[in-house]
C-alpha cells in the first residue's frame, strides 16, 4: 500500500537532524531502519509530513570500546551488531538475543537505536539493553544527555528520548565473561515474542554470584526481574535452586491478553523461560 | 521418407523444471498489476469499518475535490448495471440468500465491505481521497458467533430475511438406499457397543495466496475486456454476462499469470463487478488492486465450522454408524460455492471405512464476517480431520493401535470398485499398500517405544503420534452428479491441439493454471502423446478468446479432468493424420503405425515424422481426396465419476509439557496419486500442501473482536509458516493407477492439505492423552496445550482471545514527551 504523502529529510550530521527535527516539531517522524515505520506509514496509522532518515549519518552506526564500555551506534544494524566480536565477548546476552529478533531481512535493515527508540514491550532488544544497564545517549537542541536504562522505557512505545531529541548511542557497560541467554517463546520463527527472558550470570565455582534478569513482553515497558535477581545471588547453579529463584518472575508485571496467549498464561512463562534462561547462561 | 529421427524418451514421470517459474519467480510476466493501458486510470475502495451498519450518508465532496480525482462513486450512482455477485450453488430449493450487492448503498453486512469507490488518475491520489470521503453510519446488532446466531432471538446478519439460517442439507443412508439407519446402530452401541461423541472446531481460515487480486477492465475494443488475477477466468465472463446485461460476445476475460489461489480466487468478487461498473461508467481503461490488508479482510475466508460428531461401534472395533451434524458459517452473503463447500465434504465423512449406516446434516449460517468460501480441500479437510479425529478416539478408548483400528475398518484392496455408504464409487486404491511403506519410513515401531520411555519416566517432552489415512474426491466434476446437487454449471474441460506448420504444438487447455504447473505438466503429456520434443509444445491458457471453452482450475481437476481432454485430442489428431501419412507412404490407412511421433507401414522401415505431416497439411499441396486441410482437434471430456487419491500420513510431536510448546519430530506420508506425470511438480504440491495444512493444526486463524473487527488483519496476527518453522518431510508414494481417465492419474492439488491436519492434531493429543487431554482446538495454541494439561475450564477449547499484540504506534508524536519514569516495576 502507498503511504501519505511526506517530506523527506536525510540529514548527515547529528546536529543536522537535530536541527531539523526542531523545525518541524510533532509533524516529523525519526526514520531509523524502516521496520517498524514503514508499516505504520503504509498501512496509513501515521502520516507525518516530514521523514527524517538518520541512514546517512555515518557516525551514528558502529561498535567501539571506552574502557569499561561498549558504545552501540543507534543506527547499527542488528545484523552488524549479530556478528560483532566486541559484542559478543562484552555483552554476550545482546549477541544472544540479537541473532533470533525477527527474520534475516530485518535484522539487515533493523537497527540497534531503531529498535530500543520504538520501545515495543515485545521488542527483542529491551530487556537485554535493560538487564545490562545500558544508558542511553540523547542528542538535542541543547547538546546530549545520558538516560540510565531504568529510566529510559517510560510506557508502550514511549521512551525518555523528547519530542526533539534523537538517540544517538547505546553505552553497555562490559559484563566480559559472563554466561548469557536469551530464552524466546514463540509460535513461528518471525514472530514477535509471546515472552521472553534475558539472563545474564557470573558464576564461580558453580555458584551464581550475580544475576541480571530481564523480561520482554510481561508489561508495557521492558522489565527487570529484580526479585529473581536478588533471590539467585549466591545460591547453586542448579535447577532445584534456579527454579525456587525463578517462580517470583511474574511478581508485579502486568503482561497483556491477546490471541497468542491471556496474561495468566504469560505469568506461567515468565517462571517457566527464566528458569530455562538463567540455567542455560550458567551453562547449568 | 526420411531417416528415423531419434525419438524422444518417456516425458510422462520426468523430474522436469517448470517451464514457467522464470518469468514466475523473477515477476518479469504479465501479472495483472503489471499491466498499463493509455489512459488508464486507478480505483481506491472505501470500506465500511463496522460489521453491521445502516449507511446513513455519504460525502463524496472533499474527495470528488482532491487532486487528480475523476470521480467518486456509492452504490446509490449505480443502478442495475453494477450487477449482482451470484450464488451457483443453492444446495437447497428453499436456501436462504441475501441479495449481494457489489455495493450496498443501504446497509453494509460486514467489516470490509464496500461502500464507495474513488478513481483518480494515479493510485497515490485514489488512495489519498479514499480517506477523504465521509461516510455516516448507524449501527445495527451484529450476528458474529456461528453458534449463537442459530439460537433464537440472536442478532440478524440481514434483519429483512428474518432468520440467519441460511439451509438445511441433509444425507442420510437409509434414505439414500446406501445404508442402514444411524440412529438404529447408535442406540445399539449405547446398550452393547461403543459410542464415541465429540465437538470439533474447523476454525475460520484465510487462504492468503501470494499475489492481492487485481482487476483491470479496458471498455475502449468492441469487446470490453477484463484482466482479472482470477482462478476462474470462464465461470466469470459467464457470470459476468448473466448479470451485468452484457451479452458474452462482447466480454473477453483474460487470467494472465496469477500467484496463486488455494480457492481463494475463486470468486465472483464485489472488486471485480464495481471495477467492471466503473469502466463501462468512465469509457475508460481502469485498474483496482487490494492491498494486503483488504485483502486479508474481504477477500473470502475459508472453513468456519462447528462439527458435532457421534461415531459407534461394536466392542470388537468394527464401526457400525457415523452421524455428523455440522454448523457452517457462510459469513455475510452465500458466495459462488458458498454452502456447496461443506457439502462437498457430505461424501467424505466416511473416508477409507466400510461404515454400514451414515448421516450428515449441515446447517448453513449467515453472520455478519467475510464470506467464506472454497479453501484448499473445500469440505473435504474438514471431513477427514473429522474421522480421523474419531478414529484415533475409537482407539483410544478401546486401549487400541489406532492404525490396526482402521486396517480393520478399511476396504480392503482386493475389493474395488467399492461403493461407499455415501454412494460414491471408488474405483481404485490400495491402503494397505500405503499405510505399511508409511510404517516403514516412518520408523512407527520405534517411535512408539520411545513415546513409552518418555511416559514412564515423565519426560518434560513427551511425545505423540498421530494417524491421518485419507482419501478424497477430486477431479471436480460429473457434470450430471453436480446436476443432481443443484450446481449452476456442468464440470466437463476442454483442450485444443494445434499442429503449426513449424512442426511445433500449440495446445490450448480450458484449465487456469495459478502455480500449479500446467505448463510444464502438459507438455510432457502432449510429447508423450504425439512423439514431438518437450520443448516444442507451448500450452495456452486462461483467455477466453484463446481458450474459448474451459471451466479452469480448482478441485484438483486440471490434470484428471482437463488432462484427460488433452489426451483426447491429441489422441485425435494421430487419427486426422494417419490417412495424409498412408497417402505420402502410398500405402493403406490400416497398415498405418503410429509410435513416438512416427508414423510407419506396418512391416516395413518406411515411415515419416507427425511434423512433416503437420508441414504438408499446411502447404495443402497434396493431401489425400477430400481431406480437411487441418490436422487441429478440439476435446471436451465429461468425467464419468470423481477420481479417488489416497494415503497414509504419519506425524511424530513433541510436547513440552511446562509451557505447552509444540515441536514437529517427524512426518512422513505415502500418497497414492496413480500415475505421476512430473515428480519434482508433485513433490511441491505434496510440501506445501502439507505445511498448509499443519498450518490449520498449529497456527492460523482469522480472529474477529466483539465488535466484529478482523483482529488478526496482517500477517503479523495471522501467522503463516515459514521454512524456518517446518521440518523435512519424508514423501513417497505408492501407485495404483486410476481406472477412470487414461493416463491413470489422481489428482495431488489439495492432497497433503486434506489428509496433514489430523494426523498433527492427533498427534499432539496423542503425547499428552495419559495427563487426561481427549482434545486440543485448532489451531493447537501453546497455551490450549497447557491449558489442556493443566485441566483449566474449557481446557484446550477456549476461544481466541480477539485482540492483537500492539506492534505500530499509531500515535502522533514522533517520541514521548521527556519526562523519565519507572523502568521497572520490580
Amino acid at each position: 500500500m502507498i503511504p501519505a504523502q511526506f517530506d523527506y529529510l536525510a540529514p548527515t550530521s547529528v546536529e543536522e537532524a537535530v536541527a531539523a527535527l526542531g523545525e518541524h516539531g510533532d509533524d516529523a517522524k525519526i526514520l531509523a531502519g524502516g521496520q517498524s515505520l514503514l508499516p505504520v506509514l503504509r498501512m496509513r496509522l501515521n502520516a507525518p509530513e516530514v521523514v527524517i532518515d538518520l541512514g546517512r549519518i555515518e557516525s551514528l552506526r558502529g561498535v567501539r570500546e571506552e574502557g569499561d564500555v561498549l558504545v552501540i551506534g543507534a543506527m547499527t544494524q542488528h545484523s552488524v551488531v549479530a556478528s560483532d566480536p566486541l559484542v559478543e565477548e562484552h555483552a554476550l546476552l545482546i549477541h544472544k538475543a540479537v541473532q533470533h529478533l525477527a527474520d534475516a531481512q530485518i535484522r539487515h535493515r533493523g537497527t540497534f537505536g531503531g529498535a530500543l527508540a520504538h520501545a515495543d514491550p515485545a521488542g527483542d532488544m529491551g530487556a537485554p539493553a535493560l538487564a545490562l544497564g545500558a544508558e542511553f545517549v540523547i542528542a538535542g537542541p541543547g547538546g546530549t544527555r545520558t538516560v540510565a536504562a531504568d529510566d529510559f522505557f517510560v510506557d508502550l512505545f514511549e521512551t525518555a528520548i523528547g519530542e526533539d531529541e534523537i538517540l544517538t548511542e547505546i553505552r553497555v557497560p562490559k559484563h566480559t565473561g559472563w554466561g548469557a541467554h536469551y530464552e524466546k517463546f514463540v509460535r513461528v520463527a518471525h514472530q514477535w515474542p509471546i515472552v521472553a527472558v534475558a539472563a545474564a550470570v557470573r558464576t564461580s565455582g558453580g555458584t551464581i554470584e550475580e544475576a541480571r534478569v530481564g523480561l520482554t513482553n510481561m508489561g508495557s515497558t521492558p522489565l527487570r526481574a529484580r526479585g529473581v535477581e536478588a533471590a539467585l545471588a549466591g545460591q547453586p547453579a542448579t535447577d532445584e535452586a534456579v527454579r525456587e529463584a525463578a517462580s517470583g518472575a511474574a511478581e508485579g508485571t502486568n503482561p497483556p491478553s491477546d490471541l497468542n496467549g491471556d496474561a495468566d498464561y504469560r505469568r506461567h512463562l515468565a517462571g517457566v523461560l527464566t528458569r530455562r534462561a538463567v540455567l542455560a547462561a550458567a551453562g547449568a | 521418407m526420411t531417416a528415423t529421427q531419434e525419438r524422444p524418451t518417456a516425458e510422462i514421470g520426468k523430474d522436469r523444471r517448470r517451464k514457467e517459474d522464470q518469468r514466475l519467480i523473477t515477476g518479469r510476466t504479465r501479472w495483472t498489476d503489471n499491466l498499463t493501458l493509455p489512459g488508464m486510470l486507478h480505483l481506491a475502495m472505501v470500506r465500511s469499518p463496522f460489521a453491521h451498519a445502516e449507511i446513513t450518508s455519504i460525502d463524496v465532496s472533499a474527495a470528488k475535490d482532491a487532486p487528480n480525482v475523476v470521480d467518486v462513486l456509492t452504490g446509490a450512482d449505480f443502478g442495475e448495471e453494477l450487477g449482482v455477485c451470484i450464488n451457483a450453488w443453492p444446495i437447497t430449493p428453499d436456501q436462504v440468500t441475501p441479495v449481494h450487492s457489489p455495493m450496498p448503498a443501504d446497509r453494509v453486512a460486514f467489516a470490509g465491505e464496500i461502500v464507495a469507490v474513488v478513481i483518480a488518475r494515479s493510485q497515490a491520489e485514489a488512495r489519498d481521497a479514499a480517506e477523504l470521503v465521509d461516510v455516516e453510519y448507524d449501527e445495527l446488532p451484529a450476528a458474529l458467533d456461528l453458534r449463537a446466531a442459530v439460537e433464537d432471538g440472536a442478532p440478524l446478519a440481514h434483519p429483512d430475511l428474518g432468520t440467519n439460517k441460511s439451509a438445511l442439507w441433509v444425507f442420510d443412508s437409509k434414505e439414500a438406499g446406501t445404508g442402514g439407519d444411524v440412529e438404529e446402530a447408535i442406540a445399539k452401541a449405547r446398550t452393547d457397543g461403543v459410542v464415541i461423541e465429540r465437538e470439533f472446531r474447523q476454525q475460520r481460515l484465510i487462504p492468503a495466496f501470494m499475489e492481492p487480486r487485481s482487476v483491470v477492465v479496458d471498455p475502449t475494443g468492441e469487446q470490453l475486456t477484463m484482466w482479472s488475477a482470477t482462478q476462474i477466468p470462464h465461470i466469470l465472463r459467464f457470470a459476468l454476462a448473466a448479470t451485468t446485461g452484457v451479452p458474452e460476445s462482447k466480454i473477453r476475460v483474460i487470467a494472465p499469470d496469477v500467484g496463486g489461489g488455494f480457492g481463494g480466487k475463486l470468486q465472483a468478487a464485489p472488486e471485480e463487478w464495481i471495477t467492471w461498473a466503473v469502466g463501462r461508467r468512465l469509457g475508460k481503461p481502469v485498474k483496482y488492486t487490494e492491498t494486503r490488508s483488504e485483502s486479508l479482510m474481504s477477500a473470502h475466508h475459508g472453513r468456519d465450522q462447528w462439527q458435532k460428531l457421534t461415531l459407534s461401534a461394536d466392542k470388537d472395533g468394527t464401526v457400525t454408524g457415523f452421524k455428523v451434524d455440522l454448523l457452517a458459517d457462510l459469513g455475510a452473503y452465500v458466495a459462488i460455492v458458498g454452502g456447496g463447500v461443506p457439502v462437498l465434504g457430505a461424501f467424505m465423512f466416511n473416508a477409507i471405512y466400510k461404515f454400514p449406516t451414515y448421516r450428515f446434516s449441515c446447517q448453513t449460517v449467515l453472520t455478519n464476517k467475510t464470506w467464506t468460501d472454497a479453501y484448499r480441500g473445500a469440505g473435504r479437510p474438514e471431513a477427514t480431520f473429522a474421522i480421523e479425529r474419531m478414529m484415533d478416539e475409537l482407539a483410544a478408548e478401546l486401549g487400541r493401535d489406532p492404525l490396526e483400528v482402521r486396517e480393520q475398518n478399511w476396504i480392503k484392496h482386493e475389493e474395488f470398485p467399492f461403493t461407499t455408504v455415501a454412494g460414491l464409487e471408488y474405483d481404485s486404491g490400495n491402503y494397505e499398500a500405503a499405510t505399511a511403506k508409511a510404517r516403514e519410513m516412518f520408523g512407527y515401531d520405534e517411535l512408539r517405544a520411545e513415546q513409552k520411555r518418555r511416559r514412564e519416566s515423565g519426560d518434560r517432552v513427551q511425545l505423540g503420534i498421530g494417524v491421518s489415512t485419507f482419501t478424497e474426491m477430486c477431479g471436480l466434476a460429473p457434470s450430471r452428479v453436480l446436476g443432481s446437487l443443484d450446481y449452476g454449471a456442468g464440470g466437463w474441460e476442454h483442450a485444443s491441439v494445434r499442429m503449426l506448420a513449424t512442426g511445433k504444438v500449440e495446445v490450448i487447455t480450458g484449465a487456469s493454471a495459478h502455480g500449479q504447473g500446467h505448463e510444464t505438466a502438459f507438455s510432457q503429456i502432449v510429447a508423450d502423446r504425439l512423439g514431438v520434443a518437450f520443448e516444442d509444445v507451448e500450452v495456452l491458457h486462461g483467455d477466453t478468446q484463446v481458450a474459448a471453452k474451459g471451466l479452469d482450475t480448482y478441485g484438483s481437476r486440471s490434470l484428471v479432468v482437463g488432462g484427460e481432454a488433452l489426451v483426447r485430442a491429441a489422441d485425435k489428431v494421430v487419427e486426422k493424420a494417419k490417412p495424409v501419412a498412408a497417402h505420402m507412404l502410398e500405402a493403406s490407412v490400416d497398415d498405418i503405425e503410429f509410435s513416438s511421433g512416427r508414423f510407419s507401414v506396418r512391416g516395413t522401415d518406411q515411415g515419416v515424422a507427425i511434423g512433416e505431416i503437420a508441414t504438408a497439411v499446411f502447404t495443402a499441396h497434396d493431401l489425400p481426396d477430400g481431406m480437411e486441410p487441418s490436422l487441429d482437434s478440439d476435446a471436451t471430456y465429461d468425467p464419468v465419476n470423481f477420481n479417488y487419491p489416497h494415503g497414509t500420513h504419519l506425524c511424530a510431536m513433541e510436547v513440552d509439557t511446562e509451557t505447552g510448546g509444540v515441536k514437529m519430530r517427524k512426518y512422513a506420508c505415502v500418497d497414492d496419486i496413480g500415475t505421476v506425470i512430473n515428480p519434482l511438480i508433485v513433490s511441491g504440491q505434496v510440501h506445501g500442501g502439507l505445511v498448509q495444512g499443519i498450518a490449520q493444526a498449529l497456527w492460523e486463524e482469522a480472529v474477529y473482536d466483539d465488535s466484529g473487527t478482523l483482529v488478526s488483519g496482517s500477517f503479523v496476527d495471522y501467522l503463516l509458516p515459514t521454512a524456518a518453522d517446518t521440518i523435512s518431510f519424508d514423501v513417497d508414494h505408492t501407485s495404483t493407477p486410476a481406472t477412470t481417465n487414461s493416463l491413470g492419474t489422481k489428482g495431488v492439488g489439495e492432497a497433503g492439505t486434506i489428509a496433514s491436519t489430523p494426523a498433527v492434531v492427533n498427534a499432539v493429543v496423542d503425547a499428552v492423552r495419559h495427563l487426561g487431554v481427549a482434545d486440543v482446538q485448532m489451531p493447537c495454541t501453546p497455551e490450549r496445550v497447557w491449558k489442556a494439561i493443566n485441566g483449566a475450564a474449557g481446557a484446550g477449547a477456549a476461544p481466541t482471545e480477539g485482540a492483537a499484540m500492539p506492534h505500530f504506534d499509531d500515535g502522533v508524536p514522533n517520541q514521548a514527551p521527556g519526562a523519565t519514569g519507572e523502568g521497572d516495576t520490580l
